[in-house]
């Protein structure tokens, strides 16, 4: 070791620190992205371009998409080393949201299978 | 190759150079604030994801009332929705030219931000007006109750973000760029972002899927 001459700082999330060039252009290739995943989206629910069972999937992909790309283009989440922190704390979100959503989803599917319908409730005391 | 130089490839900073990591003392205030702001965000969208939950489970029981395909008009969420991406667009610009002291551009992205995302209140609200006047109001059944929370709830985010955008821009024009007041901008634009990224949740879950 020569000895340290500069300390790296962590990367606060929402900035571009080391590409101070760059950063207009990584805002209108964001935008531009963004644009076109929403026209996609639109187009894909109100026409059969997809077969029509698997468009909500696609509009699932296109959403994970577009995250994506505000992720990156907007917040700046790269996967630089200088990142680690903001991205681990991101991944914890995801976790947590996967679980409320997912988890509730298939609790409920569940309760609803096993749950008397209310017709058949009265039919069977009447 | 030893472990260290692997090490030093994977990571391309020093370990002992990377304040994230523990070397190189404390990390700047700036740093700090951000990062607290960013796990505020995250437990946002963490309570976001339970009125998602919500919605996802109450959107079939309409009780015998109108249906999301009568209800919603996919013209003005595709106006709604270019809106907001606009304005998360000159949020952006806005936060870089104050980052590069440059008061008079970031007054006007400021100003576009503002009107972009007041466009977009104005016309959720009406959608509402609208919704309600023709008996379809959050009384109605569960499904319109969670539709209500859900996107009323991002609503009422977007107006707090749109009055913290003039209170931001107030103290900008009285108190220049200092450094506290691009920390509160810095938080705010990541405020601004995160409420666009629950929005493609909503317009995909909420509009196209109970539309489609």
């Amino acid at each position: 070791m020569k000895g340290p001459d500069h300390v790296f700082d962590d990367r606060s999330p929402g900035v571009e620190e080391y590409e101070p060039t760059a950063s207009y252009w990584s805002y209108t290739a964001g935008v531009g992205l963004a644009i076109l995943a929403t026209i996609a989206s639109f187009i894909v629910s109100q026409t059969h371009l997809l077969w029509p069972p698997g468009i909500p999937v696609g509009l699932v992909v296109l959403a994970f998409a577009q995250i994506g790309v505000h992720l990156v283009f907007f917040l700046h989440l790269g996967s630089g080393s200088d990142n680690t922190n903001n991205i681990l704390a991101l991944a914890f979100g995801v976790l947590v949201v996967a679980l409320v959503i997912g988890g509730s989803i298939w609790i409920i599917a569940n309760l609803n299978e096993n749950t008397m319908h209310l017709n058949e409730m009265t039919q069977m005391h009447g | 190759m030893t472990t260290e130089t692997l090490d030093r490839i994977a990571t391309a900073v020093p370990t002992e150079l990377a304040r994230g990591r523990g070397g190189g003392g404390p990390a700047s205030k700036r740093v700090v604030v951000a990062y607290g702001f960013w796990i505020f965000i995250l437990s946002d969208i963490i309570m976001f994801s339970a009125l998602f939950a919500a919605y996802a489970v109450l959107a079939g029981n309409t009780a015998g009332g109108p249906t999301g395909r009568e209800l919603f008009n996919l013209h003005k969420v595709f106006i709604e929705t270019l809106c907001l991406l606009l304005s998360s667009y000159t949020c952006g610009l806005g936060a870089l030219s104050a980052e590069r002291r440059q008061p008079a551009r970031f007054l006007f992205f400021a100003a576009l931000t503002f009107v972009l995302g007041a466009a977009f209140v104005v016309i959720e609200a009406t959608e509402f007006a609208g919704m309600v006047e023709q008996g379809a109001g959050p009384t109605r059944s569960a499904f319109l109750s969670s539709f209500f929370t859900l996107v009323g709830t991002h609503g009422a985010h977007v107006t707090c973000g749109l009055l913290w955008l003039v209170y931001l821009t107030a103290q900008v024009m009285v108190k220049g760029l200092t450094a506290p007041v691009l920390r509160r901008l810095l938080c705010w634009s990541l405020f601004w972002h995160a409420l666009d990224i629950v929005w493609i949740g909503v317009m995909t879950l909420v509009y196209l899927m109970g539309v489609g």
